[in-house]
């Protein structure tokens, strides 16, 4: 059994790559689930074709306490047999949204959703890893297999060598490793060369460049993935390719987050962030 | 017990010899919070209100005990809520002996223990829907309910639940004090933010709300008494046989209006300086209120706490005064004849809390023993100010002791009683040495005032001169005929 963590910014397409790719993984005739760790809880609504599921934390609520629930309350089959979970939590500015993480994953692992047959678990993980329970994904015998998903904006790329930073003290720890990242295109300039660049800077590969194209919204509308909703569709094929290259990753590495300055030198010698005399020169 | 012929020598060498098992580090951190007083101790420098260090046993609390257990606790009227998970208000049910009179469940709610008890759902989803559910069932359950504090365990901080909020809402709702209190355990390094917290809380939240009626001129208040075993009703008693008016009493036997209504009396009086010289100096800033501190424990002491009070007063009042000491003198004197042969020349070492470490002292010498070793939990540089000058030359000073040190203190200083704490107590019994609770008086009390020293003398005497301690021996220790 693989276990992958999806990590990146918010807003970067986290929750739509993951699970049109893992609905690749699927036609391919994998046994996957997804697991959910942000309590807006979008991370199985386009594989179960609904609005959100119950999540974890919301049925123990419910119930009362999380040992009151059922794992077949929790564990939903969706699309081409996967398997569904979330975890849940508070809305914005209460309670502690990592420790229902913590919570739910632990409820999820006594409660024998982990079974053998699986052959990937994916974590779909909330924007930053703002604390200890955003991290649990990646703490022992969790994920052991990262991927960051990002684009040429320069706050994602920021993002995404904060989340390096993070699985670099996780990975002299145990035995998390960052296997690549994913580029979402956002269509900004020189986006391949730059995602390129900068995974190699990290010590790692860009996995694959997913092209932006509108068929995904499309079937987000409908509550699918684009493989559901157009099998024939060139976008899914891209996560066809995508998920051919991560059943077939081998390139695990420990990252080599760069400094700011590192990284601002980065953007500037692709031309996203002007260098000082070029900003004066427009201002005057 | 330790043979008579071997006497306690107390100095550096013995302190830097204990001191030699620690790491370096350690070695050298904790020197400075142990001072020998001899001849040459000028200074006496010492250090406190530090971090403990990791790996050595400390006897200290976190700031919810100082804020639940100490300040606000004894509040008789009031319903204090152990906000969070069960286990710390569980743990903080009756530890501390502080008595109130009162139907229960009407207006004394000090027996009781009221707590949200929090479950993950509440961690997940923060608990404060569950306070204000709360609030309303103990308003409910107990109408005559004077006010309510909320007191913060650890993970309410660490979630960020906004028990202000909660609070202002409720206490508009049933127009009563409904206090909330950061008290977070893992604020500061020992129990004393937790008083300087509740202490600010009870200003913000209480102080000032309620207007008394009948206001008189010789309207005190007793300030940091919490009523251990009684001591507030023994030093209630002088003070209002001088002819003042204990109106209000912080916060032993206390009540809601007690609190609100502070700032109308005419001194304050302060016993424990340390969890509760912070409202007395808001008092004073605030509202002009002088406060000064007195010490009832032992015939001395309270002699001398007697005159210095009448003389912040009139004529009258210092008339009363001297009347109050002549009338107990004789049966103070009775009480030193019988016990003092009994106890004379025996030493004691003390590791206490807020002012005992200090104010106790007197009673000892007033019974001829000699306190060789004394030291806090958790004071600061002002307690030790006011500590060093009453001991006496040859002997040890220690903050923050640690367990070990504590142990090879006493093994090489061989008291003849120990007056110290719950945590203490069973080591050094099972060591044989003579030992009293001085956070709680056993399962006796008082000791403040003129009610309390027979009790004090009669306990002392009772743990010194008891045949039990000559009959223990290690059975390693006999003989084979013996076993």
């Amino acid at each position: 059994m693989r276990q992958i963590a999806i990590y990146g910014k918010g807003g970067i397409g986290k929750s739509t790559t993951t699970q049109n790719t893992v609905s690749a993984l699927a036609e391919m005739g994998k046994k996957v689930m997804i697991v959910g760790c942000d309590p807006k809880a979008d991370s199985t609504r386009l594989i179960l074709n609904a609005k959100a599921q119950a999540t974890v934390m919301d049925l123990a609520r419910e119930k009362g306490t999380v040992e009151d629930l059922e794992l077949e309350d929790v564990l939903l089959t969706g699309y081409a047999d996967i398997r569904c979970a979330e975890s849940g939590g508070p809305e914005p500015g209460v309670g502690c949204a990592g420790r229902g993480v913590i919570t739910a994953i632990n409820f999820l692992e006594e409660n024998g959703a982990y079974t053998p047959d699986l052959d990937y678990v994916f974590y779909d993980v909330l924007g930053d890893v703002v604390c200890g329970g955003f991290a649990m994904p990646i703490r022992e015998n969790k994920a052991q297999e990262i991927y960051i998903v990002t684009s040429g904006e320069m706050m994602a790329m920021y993002a995404a060598n904060n989340i390096a930073k993070g699985i670099l003290k996780y990975a002299t720890s145990g035995k998390v490793r960052l296997a690549g990242l994913i580029c979402n295109s956002r269509k900004t300039d020189k986006e391949y060369e730059l995602i390129d660049e900068l995974a190699k800077r990290l010590g790692t590969q860009m996995i694959h460049f997913i092209p932006r194209d509108n068929q995904v919204q499309r079937a987000e509308l409908r509550r699918q993935t684009v493989i559901e909703y157009s099998a024939d569709h060139p976008q899914a094929d891209e996560y066809r390719a995508l998920a051919k290259k991560i059943d077939e990753n081998k390139n695990l590495v420990i990252p080599t987050p760069l400094t700011v300055d590192e990284l601002e030198e980065l953007l500037l010698a692709y031309g996203i962030l002007e260098d000082e005399e070029t900003a004066a020169a427009k201002l005057a | 017990m330790w043979p008579v012929s071997e006497q306690p020598k107390v100095s550096r060498e013995m302190v830097d010899d204990v001191l030699s098992a620690y790491p370096e580090k350690a070695k050298k951190m904790r020197a400075k919070h142990i001072v020998v007083k001899d001849e040459g101790c000028t200074t006496c420098a010492i250090k406190s209100n530090s971090k403990s260090i990791p790996g050595v046993m400390t006897a200290r609390g976190c700031a919810y005990a100082g804020s639940k257990g100490v300040v606000f606790g004894p509040v008789k009227d009031m319903i204090h809520i152990s906000h969070g998970p069960v286990g710390c208000g569980y743990y903080s049910w009756s530890t501390r002996r502080n008595l109130a009179t009162g139907e229960r469940g009407v207006d004394n709610f000090v027996p009781f223990q009221f707590t949200s008890d929090f479950t993950e759902n509440d961690i997940v989803y923060g608990g404060d829907k569950k306070l204000e559910t709360l609030i309303r069932e103990i308003k409910e359950l107990f109408p005559k309910v004077k006010g309510i504090s909320i007191q913060s365990e650890c993970p309410v901080g660490l979630i960020g639940d906004d028990i202000e909020s909660v609070a202002r809402k409720m206490s508009k709702e049933f127009d009563m004090p409904v206090v909330p209190v950061r008290c977070e355990g893992f604020r500061g390094i020992s129990q004393s933010l937790g008083h300087h917290i509740a202490n600010d809380a009870i200003r913000d939240h209480m102080i000032g709300k309620v207007e008394r009626k009948d206001v008189g001129p010789y309207d005190i208040a007793l300030i940091g008494d919490y009523n251990i075993g009684g001591d507030a009703w023994a030093s209630k008693k002088i003070l209002e046989e001088m002819g003042l008016n204990v109106t209000n009493i912080w916060t032993g036997d206390g009540t809601a209006e007690m609190l609100q209504t502070a700032h109308q009396v005419k001194m304050n009086l302060i016993h424990c300086y340390r969890s509760m010289n912070y409202i007395c100096k808001h008092l004073e800033e605030e509202y002009g209120i002088p406060w000064m501190e007195f010490n009832f424990f032992g015939p001395s002491k309270i002699e001398e706490s007697i005159l210095a009070i009448a003389e912040r007063f009139d004529e009258k009042i210092m008339k009363n005064a001297r009347a109050v000491i002549a009338k107990y003198k004789p049966e103070m004197e009775k009480v030193v004849e019988q016990y003092r042969p009994r106890l004379e020349g025996k030493k004691v070492m003390l590791y206490v809390g807020g002012l005992r470490p200090r104010h106790i002292i007197g009673a000892y010498e007033d019974l001829g023993m000699e306190v060789i070793g004394t030291g806090y939990e958790f004071a600061h540089k002002d307690d030790y100010e006011r500590t060093i000058p009453e001991m006496g030359n040859a002997t040890v000073i220690y903050d923050d002791v640690t367990a070990y040190e504590f142990e090879e203190f006493v093994k090489r200083l061989k008291p003849d009683l120990i007056g110290s704490g719950i945590k203490e107590k069973y080591v050094f019994e099972k060591m044989a040495v003579p030992f009293r609770q001085m956070h709680s008086w056993d399962y006796s009390g008082p000791y403040h005032g003129y009610d309390g020293f027979p009790i004090f003398a009669r306990d002392m005497d009772m743990a010194i001169n008891s045949p039990t301690w000559a009959l223990s021996k290690a059975p390693w220790k006999k003989s084979a005929k013996e076993v």
